[in-house]
């Protein structure tokens, strides 16, 4: 600052000393999250179009069988109260689908080669920014189809329920931000990665328990759904919200046997973990 | 080949670099062809070469953002091969095609790069005002980054680049496409930086930018360095003025090629070309003052007039043209038709 032109000043160049890592790593992240954030406040279309979507599946197939007979469902539920559980695990879902969607805007608008040219502490920075910021998108949706189901008279499940419904909500959007995160990277462009998610999002919803239990569907069906991980994430949380928050409860009669509430967050831990591991190469590789 | 003797605080060396090959080897583009650089502290330096010569690829190397399949890069001593993060903070990069996000003001732009390099918050936020200052873009800067306009954006990316104070500024094609206010304006910042002792590494297609800016410059054909020196120096290297001659305003084909005839016999004149895209004036080199008066001389005794004679020192695009055997528009024009946009977008996307 000393020179006659203090505006281009370079004598205390490269300005940054070597801080401490996870002060720097936590500067890195909560600028890259902030701007995520700050794109979101701007263009609220994803936040909004994320609820949208499941209120309408909520709404639509709560009232198409409204009137369903008593006694048909499982545990004498009502329908609105069997559908709640799976449209709240949908939003989740479909939420942390996204995730990839702006990593690959990123790659291909050259701004991630922004971020590459900066000295990162750790480029798992860009990473992690994505997966809190879609977390966070995630479980705010969520929220939102929650409250509304209360609304609805659709239940809500108390303080213990709740907070099996996040863990289990957790587990299942790190699980889905991993795969999505991973395809970001893998894919060739925006237009792949969102005809992946067009394509996986329905099946996925229907091939599950989320509108139906396992006792309505051909045997073919069922094995599909015992086997879909947004099962794993349903089927506890219904359980929570009957008001049965043990880990040890049975919540599923899978045609390969019965499940607790403890192996499917199991299931979905073992997934979110093996997915991380899984695209970890692949990161690796795109991001040095 | 790094034992301290290296006298640059750029050096590149060797560097090769092939897309395409898919990893086997043979095949594919070959980008750089055992290019060698070596530039000095506190020098503005210029990559002057046609598209497609291997500049992109250079700077892209030396930002870390490549690796090349060999040869070594160290800036300041550090490896970046080996510690890329060490060199990342030394250097801004201010790339080709502008990276922004739309949906941020410029200021949040400058505010997330600043974190990226980890400025503590007030003196990231005093470099911010400072470059709002110098760039002029105190009436914009917190308008989204969306509605800038080319100019805008460069000088943005400029400040972008700037914001930590780096040790050595690179930039790719800075000013290509803009306006001849924001070219200026950045010409102006770059010569200051320079006269600060930031070392300024830049790659242009424009002679007229890398005569009027560089203390040095390389010229890059074909993926390696094939002329490097100070502008001075390399146009002094060349000897001899250049002298375009018009005996009419519009002569004919004969006329030209006997007035050719007639200089090639002169002693202490060179390369005499007629150029037909000018009304068959005369291109050619002479070797001292003196010659022009010969010329006349000669001329007149052909009963020949003499309606326009300039005579100047040779140019960077004379020096180009030496080097390479061809202009650098000739080159440009070359490599035009030739170029897949599509797989040099995949090349740059991770």
């Amino acid at each position: 600052m000393t020179s006659a032109n203090p505006t281009l000043n370079t004598a205390s160049a490269a300005g940054s000393r070597e801080g401490s890592a996870f002060a720097e790593i936590s500067q890195e992240t909560l600028a890259l999250t902030r701007r995520l954030f700050v794109q979101l406040a701007r263009r609220p279309s994803t936040l909004v179009a994320g609820v949208l979507q499941p209120l309408i599946w909520l709404i639509l197939f709560g009232a198409l069988f409204a009137k369903a007979p008593e006694g048909l469902l499982p545990g004498g539920l009502s329908y609105g109260r069997f559908l709640g559980a799976g449209v709240i695990v949908f939003t989740a879902f479909s939420g942390a689908l996204n995730a990839g969607l702006p990593v690959m805007f990123d790659r291909e608008f050259g701004f991630l080669n922004r971020l590459l040219v900066a000295p990162l502490r750790s480029r798992s920075s860009i990473v992690l920014a994505s997966v809190l910021y879609i977390t966070t998108l995630s479980l705010l949706q969520s929220a939102a189809i929650m409250g509304t189901a209360a609304v609805l008279g659709y239940g809500w499940p108390g303080a213990g329920g709740l907070v099996l419904v996040l863990i289990t909500l957790l587990l299942l959007v790190f699980a889905v931000t991993a795969l999505s995160l991973g395809l970001a990277f893998a894919l060739p462009g925006h237009i792949e990665l969102i005809a992946v998610i067009f394509v996986a999002n329905l099946p996925l919803l229907f091939a599950s328990t989320a509108l139906a239990p396992l006792s309505f569907m051909p045997s073919w069906l069922g094995w599909l759904a015992a086997l879909n991980p947004l099962t794993f994430a349903i089927e506890p949380i219904r359980a929570a919200y009957g008001g049965e928050l043990s880990l040890h409860a049975v919540v599923l009669n899978a045609p390969y046997g019965q499940l607790t509430s403890g192996t499917c967050l199991g299931v979905l831990a073992a997934l979110a973990t093996g997915l991380f591991l899984a695209i970890r190469p692949l990161l690796d590789r795109k991001l040095s | 080949m790094s034992t301290g003797l290296s006298t640059g605080l750029i050096e590149l060396q060797n560097l090769s670099k092939r897309f395409g090959a898919a990893r086997r080897g043979e095949g594919g583009v070959v980008a750089l062809d055992g290019l060698s650089l070596s530039v000095p502290e506190g020098c503005l330096f210029g990559l002057l070469g046609p598209n497609g010569a291997g500049k992109t690829t250079t700077l892209r190397i030396l930002c870390t953002l490549l690796a090349p399949d060999a040869g070594s890069v160290h800036i300041a001593g550090i490896d970046a091969l080996r510690d890329p993060r060490g060199v990342r903070r030394l250097l801004g990069y201010v790339a080709q095609e502008v990276a922004i996000d739309k949906i941020l003001s410029g200021r949040e732009l400058l505010e997330l790069q600043g974190d990226l390099y980890h400025l503590e918050r007030q003196q990231r936020d005093q470099r911010i005002t400072e470059l709002i200052a110098l760039l002029g873009m105190a009436d914009w800067i917190d308008r989204r980054c969306g509605s800038y306009s080319g100019g805008m954006r460069r000088r943005l990316d400029l400040a972008a680049g700037l914001l930590h104070s780096p040790k050595v500024l690179v930039l790719d094609e800075p000013t290509v496409g803009l306006d001849i206010e924001s070219r200026s304006a950045i010409w102006q910042v770059l010569r200051q930086l320079a006269s600060s002792g930031t070392t300024v590494l830049l790659s242009s297609h424009y002679l007229e930018e890398v005569d009027a800016l560089a203390d040095q410059l390389a010229i890059i054909e074909g993926g390696r360095v094939i002329a490097s020196g100070s502008p001075t120096e390399l146009k002094a290297a060349l000897g001899g003025d250049r002298v375009t001659l018009r005996v009419r305003e519009f002569s004919s084909e004969s006329e030209a090629e006997r007035v050719r005839s007639l200089l090639e016999a002169c002693s202490g004149v060179r390369q005499v070309v007629v150029n037909r895209a000018q009304g068959f004036s005369l291109n050619l080199v002479i070797e001292h003052d003196g010659v022009i008066e010969q010329l006349r001389r000669q001329l007149a005794e052909a009963d020949l007039p003499v309606f326009a004679l300039a005579q100047s020192r040779p140019s960077l695009d004379d020096v180009y043209l030496q080097a390479t055997g061809r202009t650098l528009m000739d080159a440009e024009l070359a490599v035009a038709g030739s170029r897949d946009a599509k797989a040099e977008r995949k090349q740059s996307m991770r």
